[in-house]
């Protein structure tokens, strides 16, 4: 098409021999035109990431393009040597990346990183430059420009660091800009204003923009065409409103029926149960910074009691409370009848069973030098049981949390992402407590595993009669999971209440900031 | 096996390979592959390849005192295995235990150590070790004391930092609430997590280990004669390395190959060890 920004054509990266595929990304054409959000959809593994850094002229180290081309204005992008590169890159294709803060100089303030790219691409006077940057600065409607500009990266929140990113790869008008995942790094509500400020770049601007990412609420808001990507290729292609409503290959049918829906499950009622736990006015301060106030929660067993919040609201500091790596200025906390503050030593060791953790991170939470079996093993031991009693539990949980009896002597690194969670899973209920709290638990999961991951808490939590604390920043998985939510931000219970209510008729201002934010609100 | 394959793969640990584990067989053989008691005057001063009069061959000539070199520097090398080896196993004891337990514990007891590491570091490590060796006098356990007592404290900054980054991961925290135990948190969960780096550093720090041996032995402080002492056979001949350099230049280039041998082990492990982490 000869209107195109971009026109890839049968483009493949061949990854390294003994990979598990031949192909990184194999047989991908695709385009895209002026004034349009192409979105590239996949989870992780799709070879979305390899990719776009193909087309920013910096495949990863020992891949290598096996064939096709990328053509702009005439020009293949593929054949380009570094030199050539460095002239395309800030003034044809911009890019702005995932992690804003590393992409930004700590040392330098915003005003010369922005002036820097006018120092590499024109021959500006200083003034101008200066000039330039404020514009941008302006126009990514970042509050009191001036400021912004004196600041370094680390006075500056998340979305700030992400707009002064943008400013800096939209400085020389590139025609094309690639973004991968800029927003997955951001607060729900941060990163609706940066998709709006995205969609504002197409509208008023006419920029040409591919956007990659694996969250399909945010494909919702912003794509207009889709493209699809499962083990390096493109599974489907098309219109947004095609794609979404009405997706022709499995793989995508699949993937939209596993996002979250915002509509809770009708619950039961509780019944009138003992909660197993209580947590009473618990405050925590860093030093002179108070973290948390008054927080008072309870759950009873067979419920679950889901913490909602955006980054630094506190959440992950409750986490820890109850699990006792830290411990609270003042407050109470009650499992099962006991107060577990005022135990320590042996006390506290038998506490400890009682109330079990599953961990954001499957590749952090699993020693990698440990076999997965005597791991689960080790955990039914500290609870009380005996070495046989261990090992028949070790492998009845494996089966029950979906592993096959094989894992029980295979090492963590034998394990994808979802499986490590199973396992983290598997690890909490070995000790048969009464509290389980999930931090993040299925954050880091691709969305059909993500899927799975919740359907199986679900299950379990049923099954086993466990009050179960979720803490979530997503308000989707906090929907499907939760009897009832608490709504945390800055330190404080801004809203709690049944799941139905607090998502259908959210009471606080901020609840209903939260709820307007969640991506994809219209689609599913 | 499986696991050893990616590092047999590499010249790097092939040659360094070769050399240190060569000199480790020699060391174990030397009372078969020695032809003279090391210690026996034969004849003085023979030139490498040459027949005695009594017929026997000198493939590196004799010494002043009429000792075989060949003979000396096969059993040198059993002194220099063992010595080096007991001393950096004693080093890594002391080493880990406090790296870990400082890296682990933080606060307080981690300051106190690494200032009492730091007073131990700020000193000339030559100078250490002869102030200790002429305090406790030259005897091979008194080697390994100060060999242990200056090596200790690099081996102990390191084990440490890399503790502060393993106690810092998920699944340590996972242990503490299963209600684990300290030690075995520090020696099940942590210390296997520390091994990659470390396995580069003992290598690395055997080679230096033997130097230091060497050296001892040159200034006189090593090992009390006449035990086979590659850096003694160094002193002994230098006063006529001029006119018979086979008394100097074979024992250097035995302290050398074995040191490059054990460096080029080191960075070969390095080099696996990271293609591995690049890789999770």
């Amino acid at each position: 098409m000869s209107d195109a920004l971009l026109d890839i054509r049968n483009l493949s990266v061949a990854l390294p021999k003994g990979a598990d595929r031949p192909f990184a990304v194999q047989g991908v054409t695709l385009d895209v035109k002026p004034r349009e959000i192409l979105c590239i959809v996949g989870e992780s593994g799709s070879g979305k990431s390899v990719l776009t850094a193909t087309l920013m002229g910096a495949a990863p180290k020992g891949l290598s393009v096996a064939g096709g081309e990328a053509l702009m204005a005439g020009q293949d992008l593929l054949t380009l040597s570094e030199r050539q590169w460095q002239k395309i890159r800030g003034k044809e294709i911009g890019m702005i990346f995932q992690e804003p803060m590393a992409s930004l100089n700590p040392a330098l303030t915003v005003a010369s990183q922005i002036e820097e790219v006018f120092i590499l691409h024109s021959d500006m006077s200083k003034a101008d430059r200066a000039r330039e940057a404020r514009r941008l600065v302006e126009a990514m409607h970042l509050p009191e420009p001036d400021r912004i500009l004196k600041s370094y990266p680390h006075q500056l929140s998340g979305g700030q660091c992400q707009r002064v990113v943008i400013a800096m790869a939209l400085a020389m008008s590139p025609k094309l800009l690639i973004a991968d995942e800029p927003t997955t790094a951001l607060d729900v509500t941060t990163q609706a204003q940066v998709l709006k400020l995205i969609r504002e770049l197409r509208d008023v601007h006419g920029h040409g923009i591919i956007f990659i990412t694996h969250d399909l609420g945010v494909v919702a808001d912003i794509a207009d065409r889709i493209a699809v990507m499962r083990r390096g290729e493109v599974v489907e292609l098309g219109t947004a409103e095609q794609v979404l409503k009405d997706p022709q290959h499995d793989y995508t049918k699949t993937l939209i029926a596993a996002v979250p829906s915002l509509v809770p499950h009708d619950r039961p009622a509780p019944e009138a149960a003992k909660p197993a736990l209580e947590v009473t006015q618990l405050n925590h301060a860093y030093g002179a910074k108070q973290v948390l106030h008054d927080i008072s929660i309870a759950v009873a067993p067979g419920r679950v009691l889901s913490i909602v919040g955006e980054s630094g609201s506190g959440k992950s500091t409750i986490a820890k409370n109850l699990i006792r790596l830290i411990d609270p200025t003042s407050g109470r906390i009650v499992v099962a009848g006991e107060d577990i503050l005022g135990a320590g030593g042996e006390g506290l060791r038998g506490m400890r069973k009682r109330i079990q953790m599953i961990f954001q991170d499957p590749f952090g939470s699993l020693n990698p030098r440990r076999r997965v079996g005597p791991m689960i093993a080790r955990a039914a031991v500290l609870s009380g049981a005996s070495r046989a009693e261990a090992v028949t539990r070790a492998k009845e949980l494996l089966e029950l949390v979906g592993l096959e009896r094989s894992a029980y002597t295979r090492r963590p690194a034998a394990f994808s992402g979802g499986q490590r969670q199973r396992i983290g899973i598997a690890r909490a209920l070995a000790m048969q407590p009464d509290v389980l709290i999930a931090d993040e638990s299925v954050s880091a999961l691709d969305v059909s595993v993500q899927a799975q991951v919740l359907d199986l808490l679900a299950d379990l939590q049923k099954r086993l009669q466990l009050a179960v604390v979720f803490i979530t920043h997503d308000l989707r998985v906090a929907a499907q999971i939760s009897d009832e939510i608490v709504v945390l931000s800055q330190g404080h219970v801004v809203e709690r209440g049944p799941a139905s209510e607090v998502l259908t008729r959210p009471q606080h201002p901020y609840t209903r900031e939260l709820i307007a934010a969640a991506p994809g609100r219209d689609a599913f | 096996m499986k696991a050893l394959t990616p590092y047999l793969q590499k010249p790097l640990v092939l040659i360094g390979g070769f050399l240190a584990f060569g000199w480790l067989l020699v060391a174990i053989l030397a009372p078969v592959l020695a032809p003279y008691n090391p210690l026996q005057t034969l004849q003085p001063l023979v030139k490498p390849l040459t027949t005695g009069s009594n017929g026997e061959y000198f493939l590196l000539g004799t010494d002043m005192l009429g000792r075989d070199i060949l003979s000396r520097l096969i059993w040198g090398a059993q002194t220099v295995v063992i010595y080096a080896t007991l001393a950096t196993l004693t080093a890594y004891i002391l080493g880990l235990s406090f790296g870990l337990i400082a890296g682990y514990a933080g606060g307080r007891t981690d300051a106190v150590l690494c200032f009492l590491a730091n007073v131990i570091l700020s000193f000339p490590v030559l100078v250490l070790y002869i102030v200790i060796i002429v305090v406790i006098g030259a005897s091979p356990v008194n080697i390994v004391i100060a060999v242990t007592f200056s090596s200790a404290p690099a081996i102990f900054r390191i084990v440490r930092a890399i503790t502060i980054d393993v106690a810092s991961r998920d699944f340590v925290k996972a242990a503490i609430t299963q209600g684990e135990s300290t030690w075995r948190i520090l020696f099940i969960d942590i210390l296997p997590n520390t091994t990659g780096p470390l396995a580069v550093d003992f290598c690395l720090r055997l080679g230096y280990t033997a130097i230091t041996i060497g050296t001892l032995g040159f200034l006189g402080l090593g090992l009390p004669p006449p035990t086979p002492d590659w850096g003694g056979m160094v002193n002994e001949g230098r006063a006529m390395a001029i006119a018979f350099p086979h008394l100097v230049v074979f024992p250097c280039i035995a302290i050398s190959t074995l040191t490059l041998g054990l460096s080029l082990l080191a960075d070969g492990l390095r080099e696996v060890n990271d293609a591995k982490e690049r890789q999770a």
